[in-house]
């Protein structure tokens, strides 16, 4: 399991370590060296302290204690020093590991920013969340708890087997041979153990999602009638998971005790051979050495068990680092764009660009040779010939192409599946095109910054998506150095502030759970607010008047009216009612445009969209 | 709120016991071992003699084969015991969570219930496993380690005993100081994943809107907030281990100078060198021990806010209950509101409906018509009993709702929600929630009604067609379309459509209605709806204003007596007649 791992994941992981606080790290490891020579020197104190004081005192006619005394000073100092260092390590290591996990925390959600939409389009919530939760925590455990106790496990390992050595050689082989069996043991239980873990975590994770897609979709269930139903499937789950997990921690249970009893079996073994030895004289050994050795032992073979017993939690640190490495090194949404978006004013004729704000925009587009050009944002956006797939197998757009003239209005109608959000998707390049061209006020968007380009593009998008906080924040989220006075303006425009004012609290009514508390209407007119307030050159509303009661809608109406003015906008909608005073109206279906004119002139076509129409008047 | 919990052990009371006890005999082993290590010391190394070593080794083979054995039963019995609780916890608040109202699960949201279904579960499942075997094991091990000392030696026992209340003052003083610490550091960090879980589930308002930038400070603020809030609370644990070797080596060099002056001045015999060195043994299991408590007393910290959270569940009565004797025939589709006020939180001044009373005739078609937050949608969740009305009553088929057995009452009134879900499975399965027994030629029928078998039969799997989760790899007005089908298989006598065609383009609802009028005349269709086109051939039409019912009547008796009405009916009709 922990190979696959290995190599760069754990120097990658050091790095992280190590790279946000250097001197930290190296002061708590020179503190965890010293700490631990503390601790292997205190277990030869014993064996000094009755062969060279105690058996002489024995001998003398007049004990005198001042030797004692002062040996025992220089034991206490040693202490002391131990003591002090761990102290310190602790500490440090606090530090150290905190900061290690908050700098991978920012650099997963940054990079995660960075995203193209695709990869949210792949990954379940759950799924990424789990980056933040488990896989963290993990890392968390391992490197706050784990590393260090491994740290100094290896180095007392190495003390005592130096010290153990220096004792007597023949008694340490028989030491050595026992750890041989620990690690055999280790590896057969902890790699039982380990298969069983990856087991439950599958587990885990198919009831995880079980729960989730239930209790997501529980008012269904009630609906109809399928408690009894759902908690059948669940207990079959729940019961493979708690086979999964007994086993799993049954194998590392039993690790550690039958590894404390080979200690022990060591101990006899030791005993046995050393009493030869001393009574015998064979290998000229004393009592006290035989003694200190016994001790000895029993330190080294501690950290020993610790480290078999940590094993498992450094293979799924490991697996969790891996994880989040992959996050990490996913590639972020390309960005070639070159030409950005700036603040400009018109001085005898030219265009200038200025800090401030003006209302009026301009293209920045730095040339090969070293000159910028300006072109003043106008919101024209032509599609040429326009292929696009979400996966490469399936087009799903076919030779869309469309002018859309600064401050026209241009609509999507069309049945649902057809194509419509996707195109207003390629336009602020959520999506790539397949084949075509899109050019926005002459300038292939290709060229054009993301960010730029989405900042001229307002967008009030399908799925109304409101986040914690006050309302005025989330009106705010549309420009975030509004005033509060801007905040309202723009409420009132989209005659959101009717129902915000009813509310007790108001402007300052929290919101949780993305706006739970809101009806789905609500929420919309919220959402067109936000995207008043931004008061961007170019619209997309994309169905954002559907659910919204035809008496509200009609104010709506009349705000999005003085919004859209002076503005290209794309509209998707379904009722006709919304989109009659469009320039142009473009009827797809299965991708591609099959009529295109305005009201009248398709009315007088009498094809899809006529059909459409008086449809939806049928039943008068 | 421990005992709550424990409730969940059942038939794993027995391998906990077991454990326990095993555990027990487990440490009597290990406090022996170093007990028979004096005389093999003592008697056979210092004293040359082979036989005692041989002796002793041998009786310590048989505590070692002892320990070896309840060493692992305990282990196993542990696993099982703390696996199967946490099998039966998550059971049973499963099955809690099955009987929960709408209001129940309003009050909780889903991804709190599944965190408490997950994490929290798998917290108080480490946590009861430290327990029986922690719990039981370090004390234990002090008071056994403690009595062998005295048995050793008293005087330098008492050293132990003097040692003891410093340490075990100490750890309490950390632990008491960093226990709220913790509390707030996993508030926190619920926080944290709060941010995360917002910016994923809105990640394309993020980036229409360029706030990448904006998003990483929130998080950052957060995230530093996170490791200043961490780095306190470790730092008050990281004391820890210091104070236990600060204690620990102060009893080593007291017991080295009193035991060697006892040694020397008792010439070897009140206390032996074999004494002293398991004397020193006995000391460290009995600091180790203590320090194994405080980290449990830390572990089940860290789980009690996870047991508290699971037994807010489990103590959320389910506000609705099956009567004593349920009606279980629904007779007809007639439905009755008798002086009804509703309040979603049962509070009377904060009421989403008001005095409504209503009468409808078994098979009429009804359309429900009014403004955003208005109460359309309480009024007819009241029908199927997704609540209770605060005040007054709901008849259908001529019996109060609250006297129907709820399964029956939900089987033959079936309701299309606004916020609707398919589930991960083929297309038939989601379809079967509606009638498990249902024949293909069935399912078909249902589709043709709802207009949904023309887009399955072109679907390359047809019926076959796996839908994902949440039903993403479907449209808005196709998943709307398939679960109206699947209401439809229940064979309802009353159905109910909450605004569920809004996605569905004007000629596809048309259609479906006029299904509705042909195939299934008899039952009582209430459709709420935005659009005027979608009611108004219905038998009677609800104006609802300011949570009231405005006024009942046909389209054409509302067109001129309501003012809503036609204002609603004229702002959607300006297109038509201009242009018409």
């Amino acid at each position: 399991m922990a190979k696959r791992y290995d190599g760069a994941t754990v120097k990658r992981l050091l790095k992280y370590i190590v790279g946000h606080s250097k001197v930290l790290f190296i002061i708590s490891c020179i503190c965890i060296l010293i700490s631990t020579a503390a601790s292997v020197v205190g277990m030869m104190f014993t064996q000094v302290l009755i062969d060279e004081y105690i058996a002489p005192l024995l001998l003398a006619a007049v004990p005198v204690f001042t030797e004692l005394a002062i040996f025992l000073c220089v034991v206490g100092c040693v202490y002391l020093i131990g003591a002090l260092s761990t102290l310190v390590y602790t500490r440090l290591m606090v530090k150290v590991s905190q900061r290690c996990l908050k700098s991978i925390r920012d650099d997963m959600f940054d990079h995660m920013q960075s995203l193209p939409i695709r990869f949210f389009d792949a990954h379940t919530h759950g799924d990424i969340m789990s980056y933040y939760t488990n896989d963290t925590d993990t890392l968390r455990q391992f490197i706050s708890q784990a590393l260090p106790q491994l740290f100094s496990s290896i180095v007392t390992v190495l003390g005592c087997l130096i010290v153990m050595f220096y004792y007597s050689p023949l008694l340490t082989s028989i030491v050595i041979a026992m750890t041989i069996a620990i690690v055999i043991v280790t590896k057969k239980i902890g790699g039982k153990s380990t298969a069983f873990f990856v087991k439950q975590q599958r587990s885990i994770g198919n009831i995880n999602g079980y729960i989730e897609e239930m209790l997501n979709g529980q008012k269904v269930v009630k609906v109809f009638c399928r408690e009894k139903k759902s908690e059948e499937v669940f207990a079959q789950k729940n019961k493979q998971l708690y086979s999964d997990s007994r086993q799993a921690h049954k194998f590392s249970n039993i690790l550690m005790p039958i590894l404390g009893q080979i200690g022990h079996l060591q101990y006899i073994t030791l005993a046995l051979v050393g009493g030869i030895m001393v009574i015998t004289g064979f290998g000229s050994l004393t009592a006290g050495i035989v003694v200190a050795f016994l001790a000895l032992s029993k330190s080294f073979s501690m950290p020993i068990q610790q480290i078999s017993n940590q094993i498992s939690m450094v293979s799924m640190a490991l697996a969790g680092a891996d994880r989040i490495f992959k996050l990490i090194d996913e590639s972020p949404e390309a960005d070639d764009g070159y030409v950005t978006l700036v603040n400009a004013k018109e001085q005898d004729g030219n265009l200038i660009e200025c800090a401030e704000r003006t209302g009026v925009y301009a293209w920045k587009h730095p040339h090969h040779d070293g000159t910028v050009t300006y072109t003043k944002l106008l919101g024209d956006i032509r599609m040429v010939d326009m292929d696009f797939g979400y996966v490469p197998e399936k087009t799903v757009l076919h030779g869309i192409t469309l002018f859309a003239e600064p401050g026209q209005k241009i609509a999507f109608v069309g049945a649902t599946g057809a194509g419509k959000t996707t195109i207003t998707n390629l336009l602020n390049r959520f999506y790539d095109i397949a084949d075509g061209k899109i050019r926005y006020d002459g300038i292939n968007i290709n060229k054009i910054k993301k960010s730029d380009l989405r900042r001229s593009l307002g967008i009030v998008l399908q799925d109304t998506y409101l986040f914690t906080g006050t309302i005025m924040d989330n009106i705010r989220y549309g420009k975030l150095d509004a005033t509060d006075e801007e905040c309202i303006a723009a409420a009132k425009l989209s005659n959101a502030d009717e129902f915000i004012s009813r509310l007790p609290d108001g402007y300052n009514t929290m919101l949780t759970g993305a706006g739970a508390g809101l009806s789905q209407g609500q929420r919309q007119l919220l959402a067109i607010a936000r995207a008043a307030v931004a008061d961007p050159p170019a619209m997309i509303l994309d169905e954002a008047t559907s659910s919204i009661d035809t008496r509200t809608e009609k104010l709506v109406q009349s705000g999005m009216d003085k919004l859209m003015k002076g503005r290209t906008t794309f509209v998707i909608a379904h009722r006709l009612s919304t989109i009659q005073n469009s320039d142009v109206i473009m009827v797809l279906d299965h991708g591609r445009i099959i009529e295109r004119g305005n009201h009248d002139s398709l009315i007088a076509k009498r094809g899809t969209y006529y059909q459409l129409y008086t449809g939806a008047f049928e039943l008068e | 709120m421990i005992r709550k919990l424990l409730k969940s052990l059942r038939e794993f009371k027995k391998p906990s016991v077991k454990c326990m006890i095993l555990v027990a005999l487990e440490v009597v082993m290990e406090t022996i071992i170093p007990f028979l290590t004096v005389s093999i010391i003592d008697d056979g190394i210092y004293g040359g003699n082979m036989n005692v070593i041989l002796k002793l080794g041998l009786i310590m083979l048989g505590c070692i084969i002892v320990g070896v054995i309840s060493g692992i039963g305990a282990g196993a019995h542990a696993a099982n015991a703390s696996a199967g609780l946490a099998c039966n916890l998550r059971g049973d608040l499963y099955s809690h969570i099955q009987k929960f109202s709408f209001s129940n699960i309003d009050k909780f949201s889903s991804a709190g219930l599944v965190t408490r279904l997950t994490t929290d579960i798998t917290n108080v499942q480490t946590a009861y496993m430290m327990s029986i075997r922690g719990a039981l094991r370090a004390p234990l091990t002090l008071i056994f380690s403690l009595i062998m000392s005295f048995t050793i030696s008293w005087k330098l026992a008492l050293i132990f005993l003097a040692a003891i209340p410093v340490l075990g003052g100490g750890l309490f003083l950390l632990i008491y100081k960093a226990r709220p610490l913790f509390t707030k550091v996993f508030k926190t960090y619920d926080n944290l994943n709060g941010v995360v879980q917002e910016n994923v589930s809105g990640i394309r308002v993020v980036k229409s809107f360029v706030r990448e930038e904006h998003e990483k400070s929130k998080f950052g603020k957060i995230s530093e907030r996170l490791y200043k809030r961490f780095t306190k609370a470790e730092g008050y644990m990281s004391l820890t281990s210091p104070l236990m070797q600060f204690v620990m080596y102060l009893c080593l060099i007291v017991v080295f100078w009193l035991g060697a002056r006892m040694i020397v001045l008792s010439g070897n015999v009140e206390l032996t060198t074999g004494k002293l060195t398991s004397l020193i043994t006995y000391a460290m299991s009995i600091l180790t021990s203590l320090m194994t408590l405080s980290m449990l007393i830390v572990m089940i910290t860290i789980a009690q806010s996870s047991g508290k959270r699971i037994v807010e569940v489990l103590n959320e009565e389910s506000t609705l209950l099956n009567p004593a004797n349920p009606v279980t025939e629904v007779k007809d589709g007639s439905v009755k509101f008798d002086n009804v006020d509703f309040s979603y939180c049962g509070d009377e001044t904060k009421l989403s409906l008001k005095q409504i009373d209503l009468e409808i005739p078994s098979g009429s078609v009804v359309g429900i018509i009014g403004g955003t937050g208005t109460g359309k949608s309480s009024l007819v969740s009241l029908i199927p009993r997704l609540y209770d009305a605060t005040q007054g009553s709901v008849y259908v088929g001529g019996v109060n709702v609250k006297d129907y057995d709820i399964e029956t009452l939900r089987n033959n009134v079936a309701m299309v929600l606004q916020k609707n879900e398919l589930f991960s499975g083929t297309i038939k399965d989601n379809l079967r929630w509606g009638d498990e027994s249902a024949t293909d030629e069935q399912l078909i029928h249902a589709c043709r009604l709802a207009q949904a078998d023309e887009f399955i039969a072109a679907l390359p799997n047809g019926y076959d067609t796996y839908i994902e989760q949440g039903g993403t790899n479907v449209s808005g007005g196709q998943k709307q379309r398939l679960c109206i089908a699947r209401a439809l298989l229940k064979k309802p006598k009353i159905l109910i459509l909450d605004d569920s065609t809004s996605a569905v383009d004007t000629k596809t609802d048309t259609l479906i209605r006029k299904a509705f009028r042909d195939e299934i005349p008899n039952t009582t269709k209430f459709i709420v709806a935005q659009r005027i086109s979608s009611i108004e051939d219905a038998d009677s039409i609800i104006v609802m204003d300011g949570m009231k019912i405005d006024a009942i009547g046909t389209h054409d008796q509302l067109l001129k007596t309501n003012k809503i009405y036609r204002e609603v009916f004229e702002s959607q009709q300006k297109g038509g007649k201009n242009n018409g």
